[in-house]
């Protein structure tokens, strides 16, 4: 999937996570991380996101994400939506793409 | 080197200093210290007019120690009042031996970068002045010390005390001095009461100047060398919030019911016995349950104990409760009470849980109930510093009341947001797993295998039941496996047990 646009999923509640979705100007994925656990979790959290991207292959992405301590499953399912709002996808969502 | 529970203490920091071997490992016959007292005579007056005249007036000196104490909480301006005085006397080196410090006392970060304060004991440990010491703000490590264990140091000269600086929130000319009877009122003074007996200097801060004698007085003349009176010692709202409420959070009062339910089951609860319950939500919630349970048995408790809130009041007044044994309040209707029922008694720190004296009232206790930031699978307990290795908390009764009461329970959550309550190893211990008899999350309880009595007892009993190693992985499985934060070989903090001996360092985070 190509992203075509600026999009937002989840909020700044506390065991959420806000994603902000934009098209990557150099290229490849870019992840700019604020997260209330940074310490112990924030290389996790990278690792999903960019898990996340890749199963919907999203190659060039810039993300912008503030994390207040959410789940990996919140973090894909923010992820996810995100993902489809900015590449304009509003049908026929592929449920299968994350197991 | 390490110690009795596992944890590296380095050479440079023990320094001849007894490592923690165990709850009642020291017990030797102990010599109390002494202050030293210049008679006052009769006409002389002891009301002076400002700070700066009474820190110039006890001879206060480069090097020497000063205390406070922190029933003013976060409305306190006295000790920041007071540093500041030091400060522009160009006064350096001090020793600060606060009761606690808390998120009000962030100008302390100036003071010691300036050299003014450059050792610190204290209870507590928050917000900024947290952050920067466990950043490597101080060259000498801050001693963490229980409240029993800061009066048994003090009682045993460990800390000296040259010039104590108590606000009271009244007082007279004489130094009669009460947490009552003024405009920003505390309640009990239970923290200053050893500070005043062992300090070699006292000096009263109020706003509140009443007519003599100020009575009943929480300190006493005899041990006043100077009053001051200032235009404000405290913002009262930030000393005692409003009525304490009770939590409506489900996941609180579950863990509550079970504590309650656990307590009911253990075979200490019969007429006549006695608890304690900290402040935290589920443990607050604690004590709505049990009141509850006392009713429908007909069981009146003979007393409680600790940091007095609204609920506690609310059962003497009702009869459920016969005395109250009260270090500090944390609610109005708490300090209202102090000060109108006569079975509400103020303690001091000594009396309350100090191991060396010749028995404090936690040893009469039955049943505690306290909270943690984490607790680990050899049920040692973290209220000290956060998941992220920062100071952020206060060491408090916690392990003075879990090492004398006959049933210790923990309540937590089993996970907050995405951080693991019950962990492999927590970060700093404060209350050694051997006091700790059951660990209660909203899952369900882990009663520690040190007591096979009530794993026995517990059998039949209607709460889920887990080993604390089962509970670790439920909390793991849902948040998964935090990275372990790395630390630098500076140490930030010495943890004292409250006999004496080391338990825990914290160091500098990266």
């Amino acid at each position: 999937m190509k992203v075509i646009d600026k999009s937002l999923a989840g909020t700044l509640e506390s065991s959420d996570i806000q994603i902000i979705l934009m098209p990557a100007e150099n290229g490849g994925i870019e992840i700019e991380l604020k997260s209330s656990v940074e310490k112990q979790f924030g290389r996790q959290i990278r690792k999903i996101i960019t898990e996340t991207l890749g199963k919907l292959q999203i190659e060039n992405v810039k993300v912008i994400a503030v994390d207040n301590g959410a789940l990996d499953c919140t973090i894909r399912a923010r992820v996810e939506c995100a993902a489809y709002r900015a590449c304009g996808i509003k049908e026929k969502y592929d449920w299968e793409v994350i197991d | 080197m390490k110690n009795s529970i596992g944890r590296e203490i380095p050479e440079e920091i023990i320094n001849g200093r007894a490592l923690y071997g165990g709850e009642f490992a020291l017990n030797e016959e102990v010599a109390k210290a002494a202050p030293k007292v210049k008679p006052v005579k009769p006409n002389e007056s002891k009301l002076l007019n400002s700070i700066e005249e009474a820190i110039i007036k006890t001879g206060l000196k480069d090097g020497m120690t000063i205390s406070f104490h922190h029933h003013f909480r976060e409305g306190d301006y006295v000790l920041n009042m007071v540093v500041d005085a030091i400060a522009k006397l160009g006064i350096k080196n001090l020793t600060l031996a606060s009761s606690s410090l808390s998120n009000v006392h962030r100008p302390l970060i100036e003071h010691i970068k300036n050299g003014v304060i450059t050792k610190i004991t204290t209870s507590g440990l928050r917000g900024g002045l947290a952050e920067e010491i466990s950043n490597g703000l101080m060259e000498e490590p801050v001693i963490i010390r229980s409240h029993g264990g800061r009066a048994r140091a003090i009682e045993a000269g460990d800390i000296k005390i040259d010039v104590a600086f108590l606000g009271a929130s009244s007082s007279d000319e004489y130094g009669n001095a009460s947490g009552s009877r003024g405009t920003a009122n505390c309640g009990s003074l239970g923290y200053a009461k050893i500070d005043a007996e062992y300090a070699d200097k006292v000096v009263i801060i109020t706003d509140c100047l009443v007519d003599f004698p100020n009575m009943p007085a929480s300190i006493l003349q005899n041990n006043v060398d100077y009053v001051v009176k200032v235009d404000k010692i405290g913002n009262p709202s930030g000393i005692a919030s409003g009525a304490t409420r009770y939590t409506k959070n489900p996941k609180e009062l579950l863990i509550a019911e079970y504590a309650s339910k656990a307590i009911v089951e253990s075979g200490y609860f019969k007429d006549g016995f006695s608890f304690q319950t900290g402040t935290g939500g589920a443990s607050l919630a604690v004590s709505r349950f049990l009141r509850d349970e006392m009713i429908k048995k007909g069981i009146k408790a003979s007393f409680a104990l600790g940091g007095i809130t609204k609920p506690m009041v609310e059962m003497y007044e009702e009869g459920l409760i016969k005395n109250i044994f009260d270090v500090q309040d944390f609610d109005l209707d708490a300090v209202a009470s102090i000060g109108k029922n006569p079975r509400h008694y103020e303690i001091d720190s000594s009396f309350y849980t100090n191991p060396h004296n010749k028995g404090c009232i936690a040893n009469k206790l039955d049943v505690v109930v306290l909270s943690a930031l984490e607790v680990d699978t050899d049920f040692n307990v973290n209220v000290m510093t956060g998941s992220d290795g920062v100071l952020r908390g206060a060491s408090g009764g916690h392990c003075d009341t879990a090492a004398c009461a006959k049933l210790t329970i923990i309540v937590t959550p089993l996970v907050r947001g995405r951080i693991p309550c019950i962990v492999d190893s927590v970060n700093t211990v404060i209350t050694p797993g051997e006091s700790i008899d059951i660990v209660v999350t909203e899952l369900g309880i882990a009663i520690n295998p040190r007591r096979a009595d009530l794993i026995e007892r517990f059998k039949d009993v209607d709460i889920p039941a887990y080993t604390i190693e089962e509970l670790r992985k439920k909390a793991e499985s849902i948040v998964g496996i935090p990275d372990k934060i790395e630390y630098d070989d500076k140490v930030v903090a010495i943890v004292e047990y409250r006999d004496g001996s080391i338990i825990d360092v914290v160091r500098k985070v990266k």
